[in-house]
């Protein structure tokens, strides 16, 4: 296989420029920089290009070819193709008229430089925000509204569905739940075992485990676990069915994608979040009773009578009452984010990290604004 | 006459129970253009895939430009799959690079041309396939089914391939856009010795540009010409090339 090669030489008074061997896209590199060079020095001398040697071309080497002539009729040469075997001429045509019509047209003007750029990023970042927020209550209103019309026809929800996801994000959810909860309750006792050990007042321990978990960290430990595992997988299969145009599909056929897609999740979020968050609350109760027991001496009556002092049932419900809020937040920004999906993977990508971003913000602002509202009702 | 460029020795292919290719044989030689037909579900992107390495058959062997694709070295496997170029049903474009950027794609990776040369083919290619220049600057979700499967053939076509792998080409193109598709095609494969192996339903490209075509029936290929295969016994064969779309096909090739 021979590769491509330009030879150039003066016969009379015209210059020569004999093209031979294979002009493909592996010889390309090489016949980049020969093309350079041989150029006629001459002004204005008549160029003949001989293509008699031409074993193959593809569109590499016809678009490196309609270079040569280019440049050189550019230099004022006037240039003759001969000897070209009529298939490559026909390529070489083609590829011209390909070049001619990919000419980049004139770019689109530059967009206007703010004069302030980090005041027009922060605003336009602000107004996004905002639109964020007014497009997320809008679609909390159609998930809400879309609820309200299915609990006058409760023959309509759809019961497969619902026990999909509760399977989903309920019951596989427990064994890692279960698992951090239980390092939490170690961790904590621990930790509180060392601070209250100065005051001679280990048993406390069960106090400020008690309290600690039901009211706050059992719940929100879930709710955290759920929208990295469940919220993100709601707006990647909500996503991919956007890619897909399955949403698309269920419009057509009459189907109401919030009705199919939404409301199966959400309401298995609102039935299984307050389920695992009270698993979560007793095996972090375990863990801590455990440690009790190996580093403090406590054994498990001890804690036990220790807890009942300690927590009422108000305590527990205290932390649970926050479970169905941050369910309907987890289900309701993950499924939005999936339905913003446009088009590509990257979308799906993007938005899916989004939704786990803002459910977690979320559900940490909500915890906080909980906390406030307890306490000025005194419980 | 010379090594084929594709060839197929007892290919099978089972899913669990199911058998869908039992004891394939395929020739294809070097410029040849050959087309692949069958009913829905016999299997003929399975086989196409197979070629190029993206499924293992259950028993038999392949052989693309005399190389045995099952046992490549990965060196081997990068140099071999530069020489080919695939062009997917929907195109399967990368939906995070614009058209321009997905042609660059093989440019960069196999080949060591300077940016200015590659941009340059890249906007040559898009042009080639009848797509307006600006299309080159969109995301493939931008572009509607037809301009992405021009996209995806313009990709198909960055390397220059020596054989050109087509996945149902002209489904979803309007007519027009199917007939300069053919002579693109055939203009590419006289010029450049291309070697095409292209999975199809359309009767006018087979009578346009196939040299040859090849029938899955019964779990195995039926070679031959359009009048070899106009005169074949086989009940689907016949309802395939005499039913009224072959008949249409054929008068129009004939006029």
């Amino acid at each position: 296989m021979q590769t491509g090669t330009l030879s150039a030489n003066w016969e009379e008074n015209q210059f020569v420029l004999a093209a031979s061997g294979r002009w493909d896209i592996a010889s390309a590199e090489r016949l980049g920089p020969m093309l350079r060079d041989r150029m006629p020095g001459r002004k204005g001398a008549p160029v003949c290009l001989d293509l008699s040697g031409l074993t193959a071309l593809d569109t590499a080497g016809a678009l490196l070819l309609d270079r040569l002539i280019k440049r050189l009729r550019g230099q004022g040469h006037v240039v003759a193709v001969v000897g070209a075997r009529s298939d490559l001429c026909a390529l070489l045509k083609d590829v011209q008229r390909a070049a001619a019509g990919a000419e980049p047209k004139n770019p689109a003007p530059a967009e206007r430089r703010p004069a302030f750029p980090l005041a027009d990023r922060v605003g336009r970042a602000t107004i996004g925000i905002w639109q964020d927020i007014l497009s997320m209550l809008n679609f909390l209103g159609l998930v809400t509204v879309t609820a309200a019309r299915l609990l006058r026809t409760p023959n309509r929800i759809r019961l497969k569905p619902l026990f999909f996801h509760l399977e989903q994000v309920g019951l596989n959810a427990l064994p890692i739940v279960g698992l951090l909860s239980f390092l939490i309750g170690i961790v904590l006792a621990y930790q509180g075992a060392d601070q209250l050990r100065r005051f001679g007042a280990e048993i406390y321990v069960v106090n400020l485990l008690g309290i600690g978990v039901l009211r706050e960290i059992g719940i929100l430990m879930t709710s955290i676990i759920v929208a990295g595992r469940s919220g993100s997988a709601f707006t990647a299969q909500i996503g991919t069915m956007k890619v897909n145009q399955e949403v698309d599909a269920m419009r057509t056929l009459g189907l109401d994608p919030v009705e199919m897609l939404v409301l199966p999740r959400m309401l298995a979020l609102l039935i299984a979040l307050p389920l695992i968050g009270f698993f979560a609350n007793m095996v972090a109760l375990a863990g801590g009773a455990v440690m009790a027991y190996v580093y403090l001496d406590i054994n498990f009556g001890q804690f036990a009578r220790q807890l009942q002092i300690a927590v009422s049932t108000t305590t527990l419900f205290v932390g649970l009452i926050k479970a169905p809020v941050f369910a309907v937040v987890i289900a309701l920004v993950g499924c939005y984010e999936g339905l913003r999906v446009s088009g590509s993977a990257e979308s799906v990508g993007l938005l899916t990290t989004r939704s786990v971003v803002v459910s977690i913000f979320l559900v940490i602002v909500l915890d906080a604004i909980f906390s406030i509202l307890f306490s000025y009702i005194g419980i | 006459m010379a090594a084929p460029v594709i060839r197929v020795r007892g290919l099978k292919t089972r899913f669990g129970q199911q058998v869908v290719h039992d004891g394939v044989d395929l020739d294809v030689s070097k410029g040849e253009v050959i087309g692949l037909v069958g009913g829905s579900g016999t299997g003929k992107s399975v086989l196409l895939r197979e070629i190029v390495g993206l499924m293992v058959p259950s028993a038999g062997k392949i052989e693309v430009l005399g190389k045995d694709t099952e046992n490549l070295s990965e060196s081997e496997r990068l140099s071999l799959q530069a020489r080919w170029g695939m062009l997917f049903q929907d195109g399967a474009l990368f939906s995070s690079l614009t058209v321009l950027e997905n042609i660059k794609v093989p440019l960069k990776e196999h080949t060591k041309l300077p940016p200015d040369l590659i941009d340059e083919i890249a906007r040559v290619k898009v042009a080639m396939v009848g797509l307006p220049p600006d299309a080159g600057d969109k995301y493939p979700s931008q572009l509607s089914g037809g301009m992405r499967k021009r996209a995806g053939l313009a990709r198909a076509l960055a390397m220059d391939p020596e054989i050109l792998f087509l996945d149902e080409p002209t489904a979803g193109l309007d007519p027009i856009g199917a007939a300069a598709f053919d002579e693109l095609i055939g203009s590419l494969q006289k010029s450049l010795g291309l070697t095409v192996f292209m999975v199809t339903h359309d009767l006018d490209s087979l009578y346009a540009i196939c040299d040859r075509i090849a029938v899955l029936v019964d779990k195995k290929l039926v070679i031959g010409t359009i009048d070899e295969l106009l005169r074949q016994e086989h009940p689907w064969i016949r309802d395939y090339f005499h039913g009224p779309r072959g008949r249409a096909a054929s008068a129009a090739k004939g006029s």
